[in-house]
């Protein structure tokens, strides 16, 4: 099962480069109590059918998912976030694209706990199907706010390529950093029952 | 640490480059690829991404090419890595997790010799069936 909700972006922006995008927008905002997560893609998007199909966990196409065109993570996702306070929303449009948007109520006893931020960034940043990722990462709080923005492109610049230990342990220290100047703004989420 | 701009990566990567090209190149050619589907990073795979960049650059190893892909189809034995190392057979190990990841890289990477109780290259009954 999910344990972090990094594992439901990972998961979800995975679907996204399953769905042949050229381009997908990630937007983390968080708060003193909610993360606000946008995925938006120009892939091969969904008609209604396919989305009702997509979000019922107990359809399957009885093939398994060794050939599946779509994640099983949106039914989790949709559970993991309206049990816990949370909201999900999905709009898809043939051949247009797919935009995907939740709220994880961070006080939510329910909310699985947030995980680790730059390491999901750099599996979505390096994942093979991926072309175009702009990734918008912001936290905003009773503390301070910063935030920090992120293009495949201009790291594959720097980087040269995703795919050795070397490159990627960089990419990994550059997210590290990002991550860090966030930290003074962050907050204890305390539960609220 | 300080928040890295672009810049400073480059610079970093630069100075990375050639300490680089000062050591041999030990692992050329190796391949790890880390089955990242659905129900693999809820088994944990990403961690076992994680461990293997760290474990590796621990041991100075830094060309090894690590890479993701999607679903292998062996939930029951995720997280699963396929590991392809020159002059050995390619091998897919099953339920790996940062421990397993340690013994991957000293015993097949470093030493050449495989992680016997971890080896798995079977698909799942029921998707051999299927197929
Ligand atoms: S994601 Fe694990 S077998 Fe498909």
């Amino acid at each position: 099962m999910h344990r972090y909700v990094t594992d439901f972006i990972l998961d979800i922006v995975q679907n996204s480069f399953e769905a042949d995008s050229n381009n997908v927008e990630l937007v983390l905002r968080e708060d003193d109590r909610y993360l606000d997560m946008t995925v938006r893609d120009d892939g091969k998007g969904m008609s209604h059918q396919m989305l009702e199909k997509v979000l019922d966990p107990y359809q399957t196409d009885g093939i398994k998912h060794i050939k599946r065109k779509v994640g099983l993570g949106l039914p989790f996702l949709v559970q993991a976030t309206r049990s816990a306070g949370g909201s999900f929303d999905i709009q898809s449009e043939v051949s247009k694209g797919t935009v995907v948007k939740c709220r994880f109520d961070l006080c939510n006893i329910d909310t699985p706990p947030m995980g680790d931020i730059p390491s999901t960034l750099l599996a979505l940043v390096s994942h093979p199907a991926a072309k175009g990722v702009e990734i918008e990462r912001s936290l905003s709080t009773s503390k301070g706010s910063d935030s920090y923005h992120l293009s495949r492109e201009k790291l594959l610049e720097v980087l040269g390529s995703f795919t050795t230990v070397a490159t990627l342990n960089l990419l990994m220290e550059y997210l590290q950093s990002q991550e860090e100047a966030l930290d003074r703004f962050k907050v204890d989420h305390i539960p609220v029952l | 640490m300080a928040k890295m701009t672009l810049e400073d990566l480059r610079k970093l990567r630069e100075s990375k480059q050639d300490a680089l090209r000062k050591r041999d190149v030990e692992g050329k050619d190796c391949q790890v690829i880390v089955g990242m589907g659905t129900c693999g990073i809820a088994a944990g795979a990403k961690v076992v991404l994680d461990a293997f960049l760290s474990e590796l650059e621990a041991k100075g190893i830094e060309n090894v090419s690590v890479t993701q892909t999607g679903c292998m189809g062996l939930c029951h034995v995720e997280p699963t890595v396929e590991v392809i190392v020159p002059g050995m057979p390619d091998v897919i190990y099953g339920n790996v997790d940062a421990k397993v990841v340690k013994q991957i890289v000293a015993d097949h990477i470093i030493g050449k010799k495989l992680v016997s109780e971890h080896v798995f290259d079977k698909p799942a009954a029921d998707i051999l069936k299927k197929d």
